[in-house]
């Protein structure tokens, strides 16, 4: 009978077979990436995030709404581009991982032990778990905004962006991000950054979301902005009269005679 | 021992066939082949090379902005290069990648306008005609495998009519209201089009200068291969002006309360 023990980590015993695959012309299938723009965005009273809603499978698109800006606690949330497993379990994880920590310390959630549970494990992984993140929240040492790559280095910054849109994202904050904005503007930065990233990068697109986190509540704000909302569908594909050019027109009546004969006309039901 | 007598005597390499086995004209002797004995000159990579060129349509003409950089990989090494030079009195050619292929280009296109002026027909060569001039060049050197191994914007304001395409290694042509080469693609196009799409016809030189100068910073800040200085180039109806190098300003002051990369606090 086979074993049931599953070693912890990644079980790397299909490589042969799959590089024989891949050889014989059978790649292996493309694992669903986020493609995506997120941003992050320190103002004064808290945190911005910001994320696009297209998921890309390849060159294709395989969720047209799907939700980037993932829940970590209450004060915290975290944005997630790269493959979309592994930043939905990887937040998931830390998510659980960090109500426990909660509870155990008796003490309200603070966004570097969030930060540290993300960075120690995608190092273990050695950059095999292909989540970027944007994490961002406000705790009892105030707020705070990091990135963490792949492989499990951070950056502290006021203002981050990742994904493939980043750049066009970076070049919105880079020209226009201030210190202690307002949450009017910080939120109009997020929302014009998400927009640069939709339009100009080809694996972002669809609605931006943000989510708007401060000392005393976080506000998810999903599709904030929906500016490529479909056409209503016209379900009327009639052409008009003339479309079709024509040179003459004869009408014949296909009715040489006609004779109308009433049967059973006395059969009516007696209703009385 | 070789068995076959017509192999006594001729070239061989009995590491590679002992017995022979391959027909007379492609034995593999044991003399090494030398890839550079032909002298093959093709381009594989570019060497000394010059970072993004930034253009835009504005009211009255069309405006390209490069810095002044020409990086040998990723040292800075030359850094008062002009990569933006006027061709005739319509027409401005900025480049980006390989340096002496562009070098090379300016060359035949001084040959070009001398014969042209040689020729004495009354016709100057406008932006359109050097565009499409360069576009057959760049993809016949292409089909040749051994490119030259730039992207180039071409600006120009002839007959009333404003002028702005991009060539590219590969022969690839491309025309918009903003174009934006190497880094610039990524960074400053969505600056670019935010800012320029639509109003093309009604945006004035200095809205124009001040958009170029905010790209052209951002560029800086992001891309790991530029430089601070750099030059604006205007072409309008009073001919081709490129103006002195400028420097950028710049700020870094953004993350100084920032401490460490992570949980550190001091």
């Amino acid at each position: 009978m086979a074993s049931v023990f599953s070693p912890p980590g990644f079980d790397f015993s299909n490589t042969l077979r799959n590089n024989f695959f891949a050889e014989k012309g059978v790649p292996l299938p493309k694992a669903t990436s986020t493609g995506t723009t997120i941003v992050g965005c320190l103002f004064a009273d808290g945190i911005v995030l910001g994320a696009d809603t297209r998921a890309t499978e390849g060159p294709i698109v395989a969720d047209k709404n799907c939700e980037k800006i993932h829940y970590i606690t209450d004060n915290i949330r975290c944005c997630g581009a790269g493959t979309a497993a592994d930043t939905e379990f990887t937040t998931a994880l830390i998510s659980s991982n960090m109500e426990l920590h909660s509870l155990s310390t008796g003490r309200k959630p603070r966004v570097v032990t969030a930060m540290t549970m993300l960075k120690q494990m995608l190092f273990r992984y050695q950059g095999h778990i292909g989540a970027a993140l944007v994490l961002g929240g406000v705790d009892a040492t105030g707020p705070h905004l990091f990135t963490i790559h792949p492989h499990g280095s951070t950056d502290k910054l006021p203002y981050v962006t990742m994904g493939s849109g980043s750049l066009a994202a970076m070049a919105v904050f880079e020209s226009s991000w201030k210190p202690n904005m307002s949450r009017e503007d910080a939120l109009e930065l997020v929302k014009t950054a998400i927009k640069a990233g939709i339009f100009n990068d080809l694996g972002s697109g669809s609605n931006v979301d943000a989510c708007v986190i401060t000392a005393s509540h976080t506000e998810m704000l999903r599709n904030i902005e929906m500016p490529n909302e479909r056409v209503q569908k016209e379900r009327q594909y009639g052409f008009r009269r003339g479309t079709t050019a024509w040179k003459s027109e004869e009408i014949r009546s296909l009715v040489v005679s006609e004779e109308v004969t009433i049967l059973g006309a006395g059969d009516a039901m007696d209703t009385t | 021992m070789d068995h076959f007598p017509l192999n006594w005597g001729r070239p061989r390499n009995d590491a590679i066939d002992s017995y022979a086995t391959f027909p007379i004209q492609q034995r593999p002797t044991h003399v090494p082949k030398d890839v550079f004995a032909a002298g093959i000159q093709h381009t594989q990579q570019p060497i000394v090379t010059g970072t993004s060129v930034l253009a835009i349509k504005f009211k009255d003409g069309v405006m390209m902005a490069a810095d002044n950089l020409a990086s040998y990989g990723s040292l800075a090494r030359f850094r008062d290069i002009q990569r933006l030079v006027p061709v005739g009195e319509h027409t401005v050619l900025g480049a980006g990648g390989d340096m002496s292929d562009f070098q090379y280009i300016q060359g035949i296109l001084d040959d070009l306008m001398i014969d042209e002026f040689a020729a004495g027909d009354g016709n100057t060569l406008g932006p359109a005609e050097v565009h499409n001039y360069l576009s057959e060049l760049m993809y016949a050197r292409r089909s040749k495998m051994n490119p030259l191994w730039n992207s180039l914007l071409v600006g120009g304001f002839k007959d009333g009519k404003r002028f702005l395409a991009y060539v590219d290694l590969l022969g690839t042509t491309y025309s918009a209201s903003t174009l934006a080469t190497g880094y610039g693609a990524h960074i400053a196009q969505p600056l670019l089009r935010s800012a320029v799409e639509g109003k093309e016809d009604t945006l004035t030189e200095d809205e124009a200068r001040k958009i170029i100068e905010q790209s052209m910073t951002v560029l800086f800040y992001r891309d790991a291969r530029s430089l601070d200085k750099y030059q604006i180039a205007t072409v309008t109806a009073k001919g081709v002006h490129i103006s002195d190098s400028r420097k950028l300003e710049t700020s870094w002051s953004f993350a100084e309360g920032i401490r460490g990369y992570g949980a550190q606090t001091q």
